[in-house]
């Protein structure tokens, strides 16, 4: 492999329904930012059926190329064919980096890419930087300039990991949704264009779909949220949800929850905060009724303000609460909502 | 039929996570579990072997130590357990674990593999779909539902915000999600067997077309630039205050901060 072949940071642009994934525009974003550090550009990866008009979304975003694989054979999601896609485009393309989205796509695909092309590929990422490889020099060792250093949580978010590719290209990464942060949408904004067909012919890896059953609940998608009021078990039933909903309606916000409420079946799993289920950064989150389980704590910690309220003093959630109100949630929440509807009111 | 399932021995970080003073993961000071996505795949097996009497056979990669994990998963109803381990496969990321379990498992026949979908303590959900890639068969991830049709195996693959109803013929790799079932105990039968039952161990020699470079440390192409304990967030500020104070607090703090 000869490393100084592999030039520039493509991304992996998820679409569903032939819809751009909002983990898309922000690799995007993150990709731009990595590749004016070296002097590169960032190129995404479109894959699907009938999906080029998205191309010019992707530009606004700022993207400078945009490579389309377009087949009919791509038109659901399925791990065969978009590896195959996705490592044809690696072989001619010749990429530095690869950035794909942590998601349940993403993280099918990437392990099967990855070892299709040999290379390594560090999971679930939440920070990216360019930098030297080993940090710091050590004797009788190359240090190498410009390597992708990628910073990951492991064993539940208790120690955190960085790692680099020193030896392989392209140096690959997942990254976790809601992380990064996506450009300022630029209309108009043209990328360079190329479609690319591999070829695709199906054989025993390619699975057959028979079926694509969708979520009936139109929920809205709680890692877009401004304001998050998420409650625990401390909330005591599902009926008792009823004063989060209240409050969440008065100060414009959605619920969410921690794990233990999805495992006792009280709300759903797209609702769920945390290491299993989505990263949050809202402006705002209440964690009401949450102990703050490290898995917990890993999905929200990056949110810029966090208001805890809790009867036990010695809940971990208090270790990343801005504000932390030991103190019955039964009397205060209802009370809250109140007030801030009086405060909505008089303005 | 012919069930493989992958296994891996995991810490159990709900008890809370121990380091040394280095920094490091003091593993000996934690318990170890089979890791919770593991075991569901294995119960998936055990219900295959109770349907259609499948044979099950467990592998594992790891320590000496690993070695618990099998005979668990033989006192829940496993066939039997085969430990992979080898002083010249320590120190592997996901490309060099996967490498050597594909080379472990050639050397087996199967109609299904099944594995985690991820692990506890890495998270990362790569090895599954790299053995398939290296044993070049297709794979189904985060397996919420597992049927048998004839030749083919029906599964529910869970996405964000629905779910496809895929057939494959075997054979296969699946990755089960924890969600996939309720593992059962093991039986006082089950751990008398599992006691008595005879652990195969193999080690490099006994992988199949596998490269040395393709093996632990060295072999693998992820390296540790470095590791840290997380490095949390100050404390903000904690009140205990009776409810009408306690509203009163946090009006002025969003007020203050222009929430509202």
């Amino acid at each position: 492999m000869n490393l100084e072949e592999y030039k520039g940071v493509f991304v992996f642009a998820q679409q569903v329904d032939n819809k751009v994934s909002g983990i898309a525009l922000e690799l995007i974003g993150e990709g731009k930012r990595l590749a004016e550090k070296l002097s590169a550009e960032v190129t995404a990866v479109l894959v699907g059926s009938d999906v080029k008009g998205l191309a010019d979304e992707l530009a606004a975003y700022g993207a400078d190329k945009v490579i389309v694989v377009d087949d009919p054979e791509l038109k659901e999601y399925r791990t065969e064919p978009y590896a195959h896609a996705l490592a044809s485009v690696i072989d001619k393309y010749k990429p530095e980096i690869l950035l794909v989205g942590a998601t349940a796509i993403g993280r099918d695909l990437g392990p099967r890419v990855s070892a299709r092309v040999h290379t390594g590929l560090t999971a679930d990422c939440t920070s990216l930087e360019i930098g030297d490889f080993p940090i710091n020099p050590v004797p009788g060792k190359e240090q190498k300039h410009n390597q992708l250093l990628m910073t990951r949580p492991a064993f539940g978010g208790n120690t955190i990991a960085t790692i680099a590719c020193p030896d392989f290209r392209p140096q690959m990464a997942t990254v976790r949704p809601g992380v990064m942060q996506k450009l300022e949408k630029k209309e108009g904004a043209k990328a360079v264009i190329e479609e690319f067909n591999p070829g695709f012919t199906p054989d025993n890896k390619y699975v057959e779909i028979v079926e694509v059953v969708k979520n009936l609940t139109d929920t809205v998608d709680i890692m877009d949220a401004k304001i998050l009021v998420s409650g625990g078990r401390g909330v005591g039933s599902p009926e008792n949800f009823k004063i989060l909903d209240d409050l969440a309606e008065a100060i414009g916000g959605t619920v969410s929850c921690s794990r233990a409420v999805v495992d006792a079946g009280w709300k759903s799993k797209d609702l769920q905060v945390g290491q299993t289920g989505k990263t949050v950064r809202p402006n705002v989150y209440f964690a009401i009724g949450i102990s703050g389980a490290i898995q917990h704590l890993a999905g929200m910690e990056e949110s810029d303000i966090i208001v805890a309220i809790n009867k036990d003093e010695t809940a971990p959630i208090f270790d990343v609460a801005d504000y932390g109100i030991v103190g019955d949630l039964n009397k205060i929440v209802p009370m809250l909502t109140e007030q801030i509807k009086a405060a909505v009111a008089n303005k | 039929m012919k069930v493989v399932v992958c296994v891996k021995q995991v810490p159990d970080t709900k008890g809370g996570v121990k380091f040394n003073p280095d920094g490091t993961l003091d593993r000996a000071a934690m318990l170890t579990i089979m890791n919770p996505d593991d075991k569901a795949g294995l119960e998936a097996a055990l219900r295959l072997k109770d349907q259609y009497g499948a044979e099950v056979t467990v592998v594992t990669m790891g320590l000496p130590k690993a070695e618990e994990v099998l005979r668990e998963a033989i006192a829940m109803g496993a066939d039997k357990g085969i430990l992979v381990t080898d002083r010249v496969l320590g120190g592997a990321d996901t490309w060099a674990t996967s490498q050597t379990l594909a080379g472990a498992l050639r050397n087996l026949e199967y109609d299904l593999i099944i594995t985690g979908r991820q692990a506890i303590d890495g998270d990362t959900a790569q090895v599954g779909p790299q053995i398939s890639e290296h044993l070049g068969i297709p794979v189904i991830s985060y397996a919420q539902k597992i049927q048998i049709e004839g030749d083919s195996v029906i599964v529910e693959r869970q996405y964000d915000d629905r779910y496809h109803v895929l057939k494959a013929k075997m054979p296969c790799l699946i990755t089960a999600l924890a969600e996939l079932n309720e593992p059962r105990y093991m039986t006082p039968g089950g751990i008398f067997d599992a006691y008595k039952a005879e652990i195969t161990t193999w080690g490099r020699a006994d992988l199949k077309d596998v490269e040395d470079s393709n093996l632990g440390l060295k072999g693998s192409p992820t390296q540790i630039a470095r590791a840290s304990d997380k490095v949390r967030k100050g404390q903000g500020e904690k009140v205990t205050l009776d409810p009408s104070e306690a509203v009163a607090y946090i009006m002025d703090k969003l007020k203050e901060k222009h929430v509202i």
